[in-house]
Order: C-alpha cells, then sequence, then structure tokens
C-alpha cells in the first residue's frame, strides 16, 4: 500500500552583485560597456522623473502619484531583456518598465497629470496603460501571450505586479492559463515587503512567492531584486525559454520602496526607520555604481554628467507635457465606442450647451 | 437626559458607529485591506484593532472576492461581518460573491441561512483620484435584488444608518461619499441612535418643486434649493437615503403635493435610480404632475479622469436649469 512522496520542488535564489560591489564572475551576463550606460542611464531618469513627479504633486500640478524610487534595478533589470517588439502589461507604480521600454518622458508625465491622454500608447509600442485594479493586468498579459503563440508571432509578454497581487483570484487564474497553455509569459513580482501597510507575512504563508509557480507547474525564481545584474540574468533566461516556447516563469525580485504607497500614504505607521535605513544600504542605484567603478565607466564627472542630461530630459518633457494639456470637456465621450451612439451623442450636445450658458452666466455677472 | 454632542466628520462618525457596536455586539467583526494596524486608508477603522485585537479586526490578504465570500462564510456562521472594500472601483471584483451568493443566501435555503453583513466602502468622484476610485455604482447593486443598499449624506446620518445596517438581518452594502469624508462637520450624539433603513427625510418642506437626492450630491442639491428660494421657488428637498428598499412614499407624497420633481445624482443617468423614481412618479402622480419628471445625472461613461471629474458631475447651475425648465411648464 504506497504511501509516498510524489512531488519534491525546489526554488532557487539568485544573486550576482552583493551591496558591497563583490561579482560572481560564474554568474556575471555578458553586458557591453554601452548596454551597461544605457541601463544606468534608465535607472538614474526614473529616479530623477519619480523627484520631479513627487514635487509636482506637492504643488498640485499631478495628482496622487505612486513613487518608485528604490525598485529601479527591478524594473530596468528585466525590461532592458526585452525585445521593442515584446509587450509589458505594468502595474501603476512601473515608471522605471516604461521608460526602458523606450516611452517618452511626456507621456509618462501626461498618465499622472489626470489627462485623458494620458492612456494613449504609442503606434509603434504594444505595451499597454498601468493597471490600478490589483492583478487584473495578469490574466490580460497570459492572455496576449497565449494569442502570440496561436498567431505564431515571436513576441514575449511580460506582466509586472506586487506581493499583494499574489493575494488576488486574477494573479491564481491567470498564471494557472499559463501554466496549462504553456504561454510565452514572464510574471514579474516586486515584492517590496508591504501592500500598502499589510506586511508580506498576512498575504501568504508560503515562504516565497516563487514557489507559487511550483504549483502551477513551471518554473518560479526568487532574486535580490536590487541586483540589477540578478535581475536582468533571470529575465534573460526566463525570456529566452519563453521564445522557445518552453513556457512561463515567475520571477520574484526581492526589492523595497523607498518612498510611500502612494503621495497619500505614511509608512512611518507600518515601517520602522531601522528597516528604512537598512534598505538605503541595499540601494539598487548605488549598487551599480560600484559595478560600474570596476568595469572603468562609473565617477564622479560620469555621475554629474549623467544626472545634468536626465534632469534637462525630465524638464523638457514637462514642458512639453504641460504645454500639450487641453482640456476639451467632449473628450470624456469620445472613444466610450467606435462610433458614439446617439444616445451619447446627446449627452455630449447637452454637456456643449451647458457650458456655454455657463459662460453667458459669468458674463452677465462681471458685466 | 441631554444628548451628548461632538463635531464630527463623516468619517470620524464612521468610526464612532463601528466603535459603539463593536463594543455592544461581540459577534461584530471588521474586516479588509489596512484596515487593522493602519486603520483604513481613510481612517474609518482607526483604533479598533487596539481595542478589540486582531481576531476581530482584521488585515486580510489583498483579496476583494475573498474578502466577501470570507465574510458571507462568517456570517452564515454566526458573526456579523462588516468588510470594508478600499475604493470602489475594487468593488467590481466582489460581484459574484455578492450577486451569487450574498444576495440569495436567505432565499436559496428558505430563510434557513442569512447574511448579516454591512460592505462598507467609499463612492463617487470630486477628490481628483487615480482612476477606478470614484465609482458610482448604488444602481448595480440595487439591480442585485437581496442587497440593501444605504448612502449617507452626512456625519449625522452616517452613524445613525450605519448603526442600522449592522443590525439588519440582511446584506447591506453602505456607500459613502469620498467627497464628504472630512469636508462637513456636525453635531452628532456621541452615544447610540439608529436611523431607520427604508426611510428618506424630508430636510425642507417646499410647495413648487420635490428635489431628490442622497450621498454627496445632497451638497449641491442643498446649495440649489437655497438658489431657487432667492427666485421665489419653494422647494421640498428630500435625502432618499436609503437606496432600496427606497421610500416611494415619501416621495410619492412630495410629488403628489408639488406636482414637479427633480432628482439628482452622480452616477449615470440610464437604467438609474433616477430613471426608477420618474416611472414610479408616473405611475403614482400621472394627473397631477405639472411637468415631466427631471434628472440631473452623471454622464452614460465611464467615469473620466481627475481633470475632467467635474464635467460629468451635477453641479448648481445644472440643477438651476432644470429647475427653470420644469418651473416653465
Amino acid at each position: 500500500m504506497p504511501r509516498k512522496k510524489i512531488y519534491e520542488g525546489s526554488v532557487e535564489y539568485l544573486q550576482i552583485l552583493d551591496e558591497k560591489g563583490n561579482v560572481d564572475k560564474e554568474l556575471e551576463p555578458q553586458l557591453s560597456n554601452e548596454d551597461l550606460d544605457k541601463m544606468y542611464r534608465f535607472m538614474i531618469t526614473t529616479r530623477t522623473f519619480d523627484r520631479k513627479v513627487l514635487s509636482l504633486q506637492r504643488q498640485g500640478r499631478a495628482f496622487t502619484y505612486a513613487p518608485v524610487e528604490g525598485k529601479e534595478a527591478s524594473q530596468t533589470g528585466t525590461a532592458y531583456a526585452l525585445k521593442k517588439t515584446d509587450r509589458v502589461f505594468p502595474s501603476y507604480r512601473d515608471h522605471g518598465v516604461y521608460l526602458t521600454r523606450g516611452l517618452s518622458l511626456k507621456q509618462m508625465f501626461l498618465m499622472w497629470m489626470g489627462t485623458e491622454e494620458g492612456g494613449r500608447m504609442p503606434e509603434d509600442s504594444g505595451d499597454f496603460p498601468f493597471a490600478i485594479p490589483i492583478a487584473s493586468q495578469i490574466p490580460h498579459a497570459v492572455g496576449a501571450a497565449w494569442a502570440a503563440k496561436i498567431q505564431k508571432q515571436d513576441k514575449v509578454c511580460a506582466v509586472y505586479f506586487g506581493d499583494g497581487a499574489t493575494s488576488e483570484g486574477d494573479f491564481h487564474e491567470g498564471i494557472n492559463f499559463a501554466g496549462v497553455n504553456k504561454a510565452p509569459v514572464v510574471l514579474v513580482c516586486q515584492n517590496n515587503k508591504y501592500a500598502i501597510s499589510v506586511p508580506r507575512a498576512l498575504q501568504t504563508a508560503a515562504e516565497t512567492i516563487a514557489q507559487k509557480a511550483l504549483a502551477y507547474g513551471f518554473e518560479g525564481i526568487q532574486v535580490d531584486g536590487n541586483d540589477v545584474l540578478a535581475v536582468y540574468s533571470a529575465m534573460k533566461s526566463a525570456v529566452e525559454k519563453a521564445r522557445k516556447g518552453e513556457g512561463p516563469t515567475l520571477i520574484e525580485c526581492l526589492t523595497y520602496r523607498f518612498g510611500p504607497h502612494t503621495t497619500s500614504d505614511d509608512p512611518s505607521k507600518y515601517r520602522s526607520k531601522e528597516e528604512e535605513e537598512e534598505w538605503r544600504k541595499k540601494d539598487p542605484v548605488v549598487r551599480f555604481q560600484l559595478y560600474l567603478r570596476s568595469k572603468g565607466i562609473w565617477n564622479e564627472e560620469y555621475e554629474k554628467k549623467v544626472n545634468e542630461e536626465a534632469k534637462q530630459k525630465v524638464e523638457k518633457a514637462l514642458e512639453e507635457a504641460e504645454s500639450s494639456i487641453k482640456i476639451d470637456p467632449t473628450d470624456i465621450f469620445k472613444y466610450v465606442y467606435a462610433e458614439m451612439p446617439e444616445p451619447l451623442r446627446e449627452e455630449m450636445e447637452y454637456l456643449k450647451r451647458i457650458g456655454e450658458e455657463k459662460k453667458e452666466a459669468h458674463g452677465e455677472q462681471n458685466g | 437626559m441631554v444628548n451628548k454632542m461632538a463635531k464630527m466628520t463623516l468619517i470620524q462618525a464612521i468610526n464612532n458607529a463601528l466603535h459603539l457596536e463593536m463594543e455592544k455586539d461581540e459577534k461584530v467583526v471588521v474586516m479588509g485591506e489596512d484596515v487593522g494596524h493602519e486603520g483604513g486608508v481613510f481612517r474609518a477603522t482607526v483604533g479598533l484593532q487596539e481595542k478589540f485585537g486582531k481576531e476581530r479586526v482584521i488585515d486580510t490578504p489583498l483579496a476583494e472576492s475573498g474578502i466577501i465570500g470570507t465574510a458571507i462564510g462568517m456570517a452564515v456562521s454566526g458573526l456579523k461581518p462588516v468588510p470594508e472594500i478600499q475604493f470602489s472601483g475594487f468593488l467590481y471584483y466582489c460581484f459574484n460573491q455578492l450577486v451569487s451568493h450574498a444576495a440569495r443566501i436567505r432565499m436559496r435555503t428558505r430563510g434557513r441561512y442569512s447574511v448579516p453583513m454591512v460592505v462598507r466602502s467609499p463612492y463617487g468622484a470630486g477628490i481628483r483620484a487615480l482612476e477606478h476610485h470614484s465609482e458610482s455604482t448604488e444602481a448595480l447593486f440595487v439591480h442585485m435584488a437581496g442587497l440593501k443598499v444605504v448612502i449617507p449624506s452626512g456625519p449625522y446620518n452616517a452613524k445613525g444608518l450605519l448603526l442600522s445596517a449592522i443590525r439588519d438581518p440582511d446584506p447591506v452594502m453602505f456607500l459613502e461619499p469620498m467627497r464628504l469624508y472630512r469636508s462637513v462637520k456636525e453635531d452628532v450624539p456621541e452615544e447610540d441612535y439608529a436611523i431607520p433603513l427604508g426611510q428618506a427625510k424630508v430636510e425642507r418642506e417646499g410647495s413648487d418643486l420635490a428635489l431628490i437626492s442622497w450621498g454627496s450630491m445632497m451638497k449641491e442639491t442643498r446649495e440649489a434649493a437655497d438658489e431657487a428660494k432667492e427666485k421665489d421657488v419653494s422647494v421640498e428637498v428630500i435625502d432618499l437615503q436609503t437606496l432600496w428598499p427606497f421610500d416611494e412614499k415619501t416621495v410619492i407624497k412630495s410629488i403628489e403635493k408639488t406636482g414637479r420633481a427633480i432628482v439628482v445624482h452622480e452616477s449615470p443617468r440610464t437604467c438609474s435610480i433616477g430613471s426608477e423614481l420618474a416611472a414610479r412618479a408616473m405611475d403614482h402622480n400621472f394627473l397631477n404632475l405639472k411637468a415631466p419628471v427631471t434628472r440631473v445625472t452623471g454622464f452614460d461613461i465611464p467615469v473620466p479622469l481627475a481633470r475632467y471629474e467635474d464635467f460629468n458631475m451635477p453641479d448648481v447651475f445644472r440643477i438651476m436649469k432644470a429647475i427653470d425648465k420644469v418651473m416653465s411648464f
């Protein structure tokens, strides 16, 4: 009568570049100096953009914002391993993903300025506007990957979400479809330890998030999410595997958001100062600098130049974004359907008329 | 005995009601995302976990369908769960549990089981929030027969209605006007009081016109009534308070008296509570109507982003236009 072990799985952890700048030579990815320079610039531009939107939000020029500082390696490291023709399905904190994918800074500003034009993705991109409802983008990415497989297109999809998202039904349903259909998708979980205030331990009793992949029949790996080399390597293997038709991978990046969940949140209510300082020491940008210095790329002058250029680009894009904003009330009726139904047209006409009447009434009061 | 009063915001009144009821009834449990340690993203549940412990004030995993599904399980097992869904757009995750189970367990079991649960969630636009945070979904829930739907319009009725909702034997959707969470303070009795569900409140009596609304739109409705008064139009102001089952009698009586009615709501126009009230007025008031029952509402579109939200929301100007129109008949 058998009672025997029928399943055993394991999950690997990957770190290539440690906090002191030591590199595991065997695991070190072969990136050219040009690639390394580009990656660093994406990370610095992400941080510069992030700090800029935060300051705009405080001035009332942007609305509620989800800051990304601390997660630059997880985002640039993964997005850099994709081809332009691949597709990403980000969440609301993935500014570094968009930048690395080549989305313009102007468009990114518009996304956070409450304009209907913010979600207009460029014609030459297959990337998706970010999803706010948690985990809801995961089935979309799996479906898009599945569509690529059915249509025999060389496209890998990458979907980004956080630790909290792994509690949602959409996560489980989505990754199950991915496993069953061997969809060419990479599932990138940026585990930053908290879903707003709720610590990871209250999301799941599992030791890692990566191991959840095993139950759905594919591989999961946990990486040091602040080590851009580890993130890039894990992503590169996962993307290659997907491209070869060998199915999905779940990558759990262990990382931290240095700032609040959004500009409406005060993390001091649920995180200790000591913990925040501990993670500051793991700053992904600083760690990458150590590596770039060993490669002869980074020095004080380079740092100054990269930051200055990022700042200029961000300022220029902001100006372009703000001057392009033209608020037309009737925009809220456009694009609801391919063709505007008559009842909507009537509502739109009513809104126009009200606008004119308001102007008139205002004029009368002044006159 | 003189009631002790305190100045409270709407969110403080909700918090106060939860404190009172949890103290009084140990069956009440509060659950949701960030409701425990953090005290809720809007601070509605602040202090509850310290006072009543982690068993009764539960920080759940991030899973709205799971929150409502497990709350239903608790409710059929002797507890009175008060789950919070953090933002209005995340209520959509809960639809299957609400429609297929919460709304019909009493009927399916011929009364053997019931779901005494109150789902609290903010609703409505007006604070320049991100996408999916500003929905007005009351009509959707009214369509889910078996649920009750309640929307307070200020601190005072928020507390009294929430206490009634928790004591109600059936599932109640308690939608809180996000725009009014902190913007108004009212005198609220510190002790226990209940405002019965299913009753509208005639806030002001008038003879020319019934102006009916609920929730955050009561603000514009009252302002329009003030403005109309200056034009010698006597407006009767009705706060519906319970959207389902609603207080048809009060509304019909008011239209019978005035012969004119305007319904103001932020949610889309088509198949709305406004549509329903207009139809009921046709049923009951046909012969004494002096003008068509008119709706001033949000449009039949997805809730627009921050910079456009004001275009979608009824304002005093639009209500005044409607008043001029119905008065011209």
